[in-house]
Parts: C-alpha cells; sequence; structure tokens
C-alpha cells in the first residue's frame, strides 16, 4: 500500500468527476487529494487524484478508468521524474505581541507568505509537496491552527520522461 | 420542423431497429404518441424489470442491439435490475427513459429520478440528453458503444421538453467520433505467436472458453483451433453452446457445479487457453489452486479482464474472433496430444454427470428429455438456482445463442422476460424457460405480456416448493435448517389459465415427454408445472472456496 498519483485527461463535461470517483468508493478506496481544472487542451480537464493502493488495484482501477467513454488517458505519475505541488492556505491564532514573530519567521523558513493579517490571526499561504505542508502545519499546530484549506495535489512529468499508463 | 419523439423515433429506426419493449407513463407521451402511427413495434410488457430483460433476450438471441423505453421514476428504476444484469454479461442494449422537464431537474419533482447518477455503475455510458439538437448524435452513439468492442447496456435519459421541442433537421454524424473510445480487434501479432509456441509445446492443453466467444460469434473459429490442435475444450455457464455438447473435445461446463473431468483436466493442465472469459469467482473457487501447473493464455476485448482474478502468461487483448481467426492463419501444423486425450477419455466415463432412476420425478430427468426432444434446435432461457444449473449440466446445446441466462448476476425473475425478447429474435424455434417456483414468481406479470402477444414461450417450472439452491446451501452448510426457503404450492396451471394460458400440471416422470410435446406443439405459450422431488441437489458441486477438484457429490476417483 503506497500513495498513487494519477493523472487523468477527461472531456470537460457534467458527470465525469462523479464516473472516476464513483470507481473507486465501489472497491472502498479513500481518495486522499483531488484536484480538478481545465487544462492545454480546449474542451478537457485533467483531474490529479491521490490514492493510498496496492499496485494491483491501483493498475486494475487505472483500466477501468481507462473504459469510461469521457476518459481519454490515464497515466499513474508514481515512480516517474515528477514535479508534484499543493497549495495551503493556514489561518493562525497571532495575539498582537505574542507569538507572532515566531511564526513570520516559521512562514519564511517555508517560504511561505502571510496573505492576510488581523489583530488576533495571520492567514499563511504555503506552496510545496504533501510533506512540506504537512510539517508547516504541524509547526503551527503549537499556536493555534482556527482553520487549514488545502488544494489538492497536483502533479506534472519532468520533461521527456515516459509516462506509465495510457489509453 | 421534427419534434424530439420525432427525431428519436426516425433515430432509432436508422440503427435498425424493429422492436421495443416498453411501459409508458406521463413523460414519455410525446414519445408513445410517436409510436402510435410508426412501424417499429412495441411490446407492452407488464413491469419495467421485463422491458428491460426482453431487450437483453433479444440481444443475447440475435446479436443485435435490444431496446427498452420505460417513463422517468419509478419506470428508469425499474429497469435498474434488467440493465446491471446485461452490464454482468456484457449484452448490448440501449435503454430508453423519460424524464422530466430539463426546468425541473433537481427538483425533486413529480416521478423524478437521477436516472443516469444510479445507473453509472450498472451502464457501459450513459445521457442525460439537454439539448434536442443533441439527440440524433447521442442515439447514434449509444448503439455504436453498446454494440462494439465489449458489449454492454447504454441508457438514454430524455426530459420531457428534449422530446416535445420541434428544431429544424440537424445532419446526423455519419460516423462516431469519441476520442476516448477506440476498442481494440486486433491481437498483437507477437503474442499470437507467442501463444501459438506454447500451445505446440503443451502436452495437456486445455481450452477455457466463455461467453466472449458466444458476442463475437467465434464459435467456428473456436472449434476449428480446438480440433485441429487436439485440445479439449471446457465452457463456462456463459460459453455453453459455443461448441457442441457433444463434440468429442467437450468436456461441458467448468467450475461450481462443472463437470468433474472439466474440473480435473483445469488442475492438471500444463497450459491453459483462456478464451474470452473473466476468471469468475464461481469458475475458479480458490483461485490459487486453479490451473496450479499452467502457463495461462487469455485472449479478451477488455484489457481490464486480463490479469485481474489470475496471473497471465500470454495476454493477448483483442476481439476472440480475429484473434483467433489471426491464430488459424498462423497455424503451421497439427497438434496431437493423445494420451492427454485419452487421460481425460477415462475421467468422462467414470465421472458422468448423473440422472437418478428411480421412478419418481427428477428435475435432471426432464431437463435431458427435454433435450432429447428438442435436438438443440431452440432457444432455452433460465431463471436462476438450481433449475439453472440443472440446465446447463444435462441440457446438450449444439448452437451458440441458443442458451440465455443470467450468468453474473444472477437475476432471478430473468427468464421469463428474456424468453419473450428471444423468441422476437428467433421465431423460427421453440423458446423455452426452464423456471423454479421461486423465480418464476419474481415476474409472473408476464403472462399478462405472453398472453396478450401471443408469445408462443413455454414455461417449464421445476417446482420444489423450496427456494432451491439457497435450501440446498442451508442443507449442506447450515445444519438443514432451512431458514425462509420454503414455499408453500402454487397452482401455475391456474394462474395461467386466469391469463388465458394452456398449461399442463406433471407429477411423473412417464407424463414427462408427452407433456412437452403438448406444449411445443401448442401454437401460443404454455405453461409446465412439474412437481420434482423436494430436496433434489446440484451435484457435483464446489463448496464456496475450495479447489475446484475438490468436489463434493461426484463419484469417488
Amino acid at each position: 500500500m503506497k500513495p498513487h498519483t494519477l493523472s487523468i485527461l477527461v472531456e470537460n463535461k457534467a458527470g465525469v468527476l462523479s464516473r472516476v470517483t464513483g470507481l473507486f468508493s465501489r472497491r472502498g478506496f479513500n481518495i486522499e487529494s483531488l484536484a480538478v481544472g481545465p487544462c492545454e487542451e480546449p474542451g478537457m480537464s485533467r483531474i490529479t487524484i491521490v490514492v493510498i493502493g496496492d499496485d494491483a488495484q491501483v493498475e486494475q482501477v487505472m483500466k477501468q478508468l481507462n473504459k469510461l467513454i469521457d476518459i481519454i488517458k490515464v497515466s499513474d505519475l508514481t515512480g516517474n521524474e515528477r514535479v508534484e505541488r499543493e497549495l495551503a492556505l493556514i489561518k493562525v491564532t497571532a495575539e498582537v505581541g505574542s507569538s507572532r514573530a515566531e511564526i513570520m519567521q516559521i512562514a519564511e523558513i517555508f517560504r511561505a507568505q502571510i496573505v492576510d493579517v488581523s489583530p488576533k490571526s495571520l492567514i499563511l499561504q504555503v506552496i510545496g509537496n504533501t510533506q512540506k505542508i504537512d510539517a508547516l502545519e504541524k509547526l503551527l499546530r503549537q499556536y493555534g491552527v482556527k482553520e487549514f484549506v488545502r488544494t489538492g495535489t497536483v502533479g506534472i512529468l519532468r520533461a521527456s520522461k515516459n509516462v506509465t499508463g495510457g489509453k | 420542423m421534427k419534434t424530439g419523439a420525432k427525431i428519436l423515433v426516425e433515430s432509432l429506426q436508422r440503427e435498425g431497429t424493429e422492436i421495443i419493449f416498453g411501459y409508458p407513463g406521463g413523460v414519455v407521451l410525446p414519445i408513445y404518441d410517436e409510436l402510435y402511427d410508426s412501424s417499429l413495434r412495441h411490446i407492452l410488457v407488464r413491469h419495467e424489470q421485463a422491458a428491460a430483460h426482453a431487450a437483453d433476450g433479444y440481444a443475447r438471441a440475435s446479436g443485435r442491439v435490444g431496446v427498452c423505453l420505460a417513463t422517468s421514476g419509478p419506470g428508469a428504476c425499474n429497469l435498474v435490475t434488467g440493465i446491471a444484469t446485461a452490464y454482468m454479461d456484457s449484452v448490448p442494449i440501449v435503454a430508453l427513459t423519460g424524464q422530466v422537464p430539463t426546468n425541473l431537474l433537481g427538483n425533486d419533482a413529480f416521478q423524478e429520478s437521477d436516472i443516469t447518477g444510479i445507473t453509472m455503475p450498472v451502464t457501459k455510458h450513459n445521457y442525460l440528453v439537454k439539448r434536442t439538437e443533441d439527440l440524433s448524435r447521442v442515439v447514434k452513439e449509444a448503439f455504436y458503444i453498446a454494440g462494439t468492442g465489449r458489449p454492454g447496456p447504454v441508457l438514454v435519459d430524455i426530459p420531457k421538453d428534449v422530446s416535445t421541442t420541434s428544431i429544424k433537421d440537424v445532419p446526423v454524424p455519419e460516423k462516431v467520433q469519441l476520442r476516448g473510445y477506440n476498442p481494440t480487434y486486433s491481437g498483437h501479432k507477437r503474442q499470437i505467436e507467442k501463444a501459438l509456441q506454447l500451445i505446440m509445446a503443451a502436452e495437456r492443453p486445455v481450452i477455457y472458453a466463455g461467453g466472449g466467444v458466444i458476442l463475437s460469434n467465434a464459435s467456428a473459429e473456436l472449434i476449428r483451433i480446438a480440433t485441429e490442435l487436439g485440445i479439449p475444450v471446457t465452457t463456462t455457464l456463459m460459453g455453453l453452446g459455443c461448441i457442441p455438447c457433444d463434440h468429442p473435445l467437450n468436456l461441458g461446463m467448468l467450475g461450481m457445479h462443472g463437470t468433474e473431468y472439466a474440473n480435473f483436466a483445469i488442475t492438471e493442465c500444463d497450459v491453459l487457453f483462456a478464451i474470452g472469459v473473466r476468471f469468475d469467482d464461481r469458475v475458479t473457487g480458490k483461485t490459487e489452486t486453479f490451473a496450479p501447473h499452467a502457463k495461462i493464455i487469455h485472449i479478451d476485448i477488455d484489457p481490464a479482464e486480463i490479469g485481474k482474478n489470475k496471473r497471465v502468461d500470454v495476454p493477448i487483448v483483442g476481439d476472440t474472433k480475429t484473434v483467433l481467426s489471426d491464430m488459424l492463419t498462423c497455424m503451421k501444423k497439427k497438434g496431437v496430444h493423445d494420451s492427454w486425450i485419452k487421460k481425460i477419455k477415462h475421467w468422462k466415463q467414470h465421472h458422468p454427470l448423473v440422472c437418478p432412476d428411480d421412478g419418481c420425478l427428477h428435475p435432471q430427468y426432464i431437463i435431458r428429455q427435454m433435450s432429447e426432444l428438442l435436438k438443440g434446435d431452440a432457444v432455452i432461457v433460465s431463471e436462476v438456482g438450481q433449475n439453472q444449473m440443472w440446465t446447463a449440466q444435462h441440457f446438450c446445446f449444439r448452437h451458440p445463442r441458443t442458451w440465455i441466462t443470467s450468468g453474473g448476476l444472477g437475476t432471478m425473475g430473468y427468464g421469463l422476460p428474456a424468453a419473450m425478447g428471444a423468441h422476437f429474435a428467433r421465431p423460427d424455434v421453440p423458446v423455452f424457460d426452464v423456471a423454479g417456483d421461486g423465480s418464476i414468481q419474481m415476474n409472473i406479470q408476464e403472462f399478462g405480456t405472453i398472453a396478450h402477444y401471443n408469445i408462443p414461450v413455454k414455461v417449464a417450472i421445476l417446482n420444489n416448493r423450496y427456494l432451491g439452491m439457497v435450501r440446498q446451501w442451508q442443507e449442506l452448510f447450515y445444519d438443514r435448517r432451512y431458514s425462509y426457503t420454503e414455499m408453500p404450492a402454487v397452482e401455475f396451471v391456474k394462474i395461467a389459465n386466469a391469463y388465458g394460458i394452456e398449461g399442463i400440471k406433471v407429477e411423473s416422470p412417464d407424463e414427462v415427454m408427452p407433456a412437452l410435446k403438448a406444449a411445443v406443439e401448442c401454437d401460443g405459450p404454455f405453461v409446465l408445472d412439474f412437481r420434482v422431488e423436494r430436496e433434489e441437489n446440484v451435484f457435483p458441486m464446489v463448496p464456496a472456496g475450495a479447489a475446484i477438484n475438490e468436489m463434493i457429490g461426484g463419484h469417488p476417483r
């Protein structure tokens, strides 16, 4: 059991997302993260899904995904040279005069930006891979994380690297 | 200007549809109005589930796409079991449903249900048509998707305003263009050669053939390969009929209620040539001990089936007929496996399927008599349970598409409506529905349909007043605690008579043949109520999770 990052090129049509997620839920897979948006091809969207499963299970889901009419291409980015990023927004308790400076220092180390300031809290925006975001959130917990929201991983292969899977 | 309903009917005709099984209702009124003076034939069923099964039976018997039609909400929901049945057995049907008008979608309007959402996991694809302009293209795509590649059901949901809106005629696309759908038909040349090498080097090869052979009409190619290479053939429940039962190389069905010799052959073979099958759990038993000594070759049009349950040595993705034809072209010499064939012949002699002969009315005897009378020139449909297994074991099937049964989903109540559909595909031969008293009561309302249209389906009920297969499991694995499997006697002939259908009650073996003859000679539908031995079991049997050569109720080895 390990995380797999799947990149799925789909027709941008109503219901496509539920067709895709249905194939995971019927096998009892929990989707760790999911990100969808338009992509380089007009009328198409790209879905990035991270799931935890053994290789054979994930391979079976990929084959089933390939069978969906509205799906153009499925790739497992796992094990390939790739760039994976996620963006998170963290609203952390930071009363004026208390731990504000410390939090700002931590933000700097993580190259996080402060995108909102109020008398009682700060909002940090951080971009990175899952581990980096997890680490930052963990560090900030001691100050009081009021709200934590993340986009889910998006991934892309580095130039001229092969992808496994396809259609 | 044309209404959506008119465009729909014209589109169906363009696809060659000749018959629709359906049930009217509020939002399909515009479509029904269009059907009123159309040349399309419509059969009014008594429950929408039967419409889906009838379309399925028609498709299986004919090889063409079957069509059913229902209204929104309950009508559409009633189709679901039928659609799921077709999906599990890869049957091409197009299910048309009415939907509430587009402005009410999602409002919990009267008779609204999200049928595209509901059927997503049990259709090959489905559509909610939101503009009349899309209708002709969608119907074309639906038929194309249903009937090509690995076939399957496609649902088209049509809101009422899409049917009523009039538009200028839109040109219908010549060809279907679907970027995400390109089934592979030809097998990889190198893989075919590799498979042939493996087969030629084998000492104890076995062909394991399934529904894929029937679906791709590859029966002739299969028989040629088997004969020229001297390889015995066992078929799955879905594959029965792809090789004549009395062909010297035929081993009958394998798996849970397969023949002992088929299961022995699988267990001892060194090359397993799997064609159009999916290594279902009812076939393999415990997967680790299924064909444990064999290298496996697997042909299937669906890449997702290859390696799903069992590791495969030579995978070939492609259409069974195309791949087998290519294989025949590549084949350089014939194969001989005399000592292996001899061994199998020995098993066949010493481990035959048995039919008790003690003067009582046994279901196996009825099936054998039916087989003798019909000589394979009939379409046999079954319900699900013991009736299905006895028919699979004891009826001698000689042609593909003459055995129609719900294999994957195991839908009780499938048989009678599927038999109605099969009749319209094969009006030239007798059509029998072999039923149990449990199954027949799941769609017994269709007596109304067969009476209404004088559809000459012969219903043979193996009446044991039990849900026999469940009772068998309770006897064998639950200490004979018959929890809710007994049913009081039903006089099926009286029910039939009430619908205006003839019938005979049969209580002894000597009455069987005359009753069967009376049924066949009758021009219309006929009901046979066979009062069989109540606690008869289907043997041999592989208990759930056991290896397939560990059968109970067989012969000592």
